[in-house]
């Protein structure tokens, strides 16, 4: 099923032509009601009547990730507050998260969008998407609640966690879409297994699993294991969160709805734009979010990119390869994004000195875990085991308050951490990805 | 009256205490006195040695976290009710133990008590009030 005919499927010079006529009015918008923007283009000497067409595009300086934290919490705004209509967060790097916000029609988009996800990925009206992505500031949650009311499918908001409960309820209910992270789908096989359910005699047909990377040969272990299909989708929050784009039963890449989200592959060193099949970083600009539009914005993922139309469904937008990494650090730990700065900073302020560390992460029966290893040093050395404990406890208070996640903190002997060219080494994933 | 003890972090993994105690063995430091409160993830080995600067910077040099800290050493007859009567004394002053170990002195009529106290100061003066015998470092040493 195409939930939007139309523009799903809408030949490649009528989309161009919408594109750029949407590029128009955002670029307008974002000079006129945003102040960043406007001094990003005076100091350029651009304007916004010299963005006419895609490939006018490139004049547009970059937008990051910490433009938000700059401006935080409102400062990237197009509109009033009263306009806004929801406002999410996630955790932020340096002590700030980063803000996003809705307005009315922002949330019908995001609903329209992740509508189309749900069909693209094979869900109908008359599936029960029993929904397990976190509610709440993530926008995973919402997200998929959004997206399958407009879709008219039937939704059980489980939220996160609570795997037992979760089984029941699959079981009770006949649920029949799964929507949550890859990791948590295998464990919660696992827990079904373990208290002798067989998943792949449950009614679920479909998982929509994302936020965070995961394999090929990942998805074909959760496929086997509940015996479903299991479509990749991608988002995040600053673009709109889940609803960027998504597989379909194909999965032969990504649909990227490029009608409201203009994809672009650049080479992260040089800033150039790459060719279809190139593999580089992701930029999104919004065509037509109206509370937080953005120009440009280096998101930070590997992947390429192809402009042919698939065969398998007749949509015509691009297609995304799946994620292959990061630009920069950053880690996802449970759908969570985590970097290993936010870490130091936590470190940072419990002891006012920044002791070696480094973060490893496993993943235990599909639930990843998050250790951090820090070295004790004269200075946080006590005499006394429970002074010792109350140090550990702190900090791991601290990073799940930071974070929102939870992270078991080890105390290690000095030197013992490994040091590679004089600065330690500070991320171990032994995540199978 | 009080003495120089030598704690010394280490994580719960096997060998760990042996890397740590040969080095102050090669350098021939005596250990008197030790003992080691773990968890499941690190311990703490306390030490009383004849040499405490000698193996601080041993233990040091070699990068391991190391703590001088004062505790008191009390010497008691090896007898019966000997601890009780100590510990007594300082719960009618509200004196809180932190941690104690023990060990017998060469000749077998004494014990020697390693205390470490919430309050240090008050713990001695309440003790020596009571005619406790406090031992110097060079006591300890020697005995």
């Amino acid at each position: 099923m195409i939930f939007d005919e139309k523009h799903e499927c809408m030949p490649l010079d009528s989309l161009r032509e919408l594109q750029e006529k949407r590029l128009r009015a955002a670029v307008k918008v974002a000079y006129e009601k945003v102040a960043h923007y406007k001094r990003v283009f005076d100091e350029n000497r651009l304007k916004p009547e010299d963005i006419k067409t895609l490939d006018d595009l490139d004049k547009i300086p970059f937008t990051y990730k910490n433009d938000l934290r700059d401006n935080y919490p409102f400062g990237m705004l197009a509109v009033p507050l009263h306009d806004v209509a929801e406002i999410h967060a996630s955790s932020g790097t340096t002590g700030n998260p980063t803000v996003v916000a809705y307005t009315k029609n922002d949330i019908a988009l995001w609903s329209h969008v992740m509508a189309r996800t749900f069909a693209c990925a094979g869900a109908t009206p008359n599936d029960i998407v029993q929904n397990a992505y976190g509610y709440g500031l993530f926008t995973g949650g919402l997200g998929f609640h959004y997206g399958a009311l407009e879709l008219g499918a039937s939704i059980v908001p489980t939220s996160s966690g609570q795997t037992k409960r979760q089984l029941k309820l699959i079981q009770d209910f006949g649920s029949t879409v799964i929507t949550c992270t890859p990791s948590y789908s295998v464990h919660m096989a696992e827990e079904a297994m373990a208290s002798g359910i067989d998943p792949r005699t449950t009614t679920i047909r479909l998982g929509i699993l994302g936020a965070e990377p995961w394999s090929e040969e990942m998805r074909r272990e959760i496929e086997e294991k509940w015996a479903m299909d299991a479509i990749d989708i991608y988002g995040l929050s600053e673009i709109i969160g889940p609803g960027v784009a998504v597989e379909c039963p194909a999965k032969n890449g990504l649909h990227l709805f490029s009608d409201h989200f203009f994809p672009e592959i650049i080479n992260p060193e040089t800033g150039e734009r790459l060719p279809d099949g190139g593999r580089g970083e992701l930029v999104l600009t919004t065509l037509t979010k109206e509370a937080l539009p953005l120009l440009r914005f280096r998101v930070g993922d590997i992947t390429s990119i192809t402009h042919e139309p698939c065969e398998a469904c007749g949509r015509t937008m691009p297609r995304i390869a799946k994620i292959f990494g990061r630009t920069d650090d950053m880690l996802i730990v449970r759908g969570i994004n985590v970097f290993p700065s936010q870490i130091e900073s936590v470190l940072l302020s419990v002891e006012g000195a920044e002791p070696h560390y480094l973060i490893v992460v496993d993943r235990e029966r599909g639930l990843d875990r998050l250790e951090i290893q820090v070295e004790v040093s004269q200075q946080l050395f006590t005499d006394e085991v429970k002074g010792l404990e109350t140090l550990r406890d702190k900090i791991s208070d601290e990073i799940e308050n930071v974070l929102g996640v939870k992270a078991a903190v080890k105390l290690v002997e000095p030197q013992t951490i490994e040091r590679s060219m004089g600065k330690a080494k500070r991320v171990i994933d032994n995540r199978r990805i | 009256m009080k003495i120089k003890q030598l704690s010394l972090f280490l994580e719960n993994t096997s060998g760990r205490l042996v890397d740590a105690l040969s080095l102050l063995g090669d350098a021939r430091i005596n250990i008197r006195a030790l003992s080691l409160s773990d968890t499941s993830d690190f311990g703490i080995l306390r030490l009383i040695v004849n040499d405490v600067d000698k193996a601080y910077q041993i233990l040091t040099d070699k990068h391991y976290t190391v703590l001088k800290s004062d505790v008191v050493a009390v010497e008691v007859e090896d007898r019966p009710g000997a601890l009780v009567d100590i510990l007594r004394i300082l719960k009618d002053a509200e004196i809180n133990v932190e941690y104690t170990y023990a060990f017998v002195e060469r000749g077998g009529e004494q014990a020697i008590l390693i205390f470490r106290f919430d309050d240090m100061e008050k713990g001695i003066r309440v003790l020596q009030g009571k005619g406790v015998t406090l031992l110097t470092a060079d006591q300890v040493r020697t005995r």
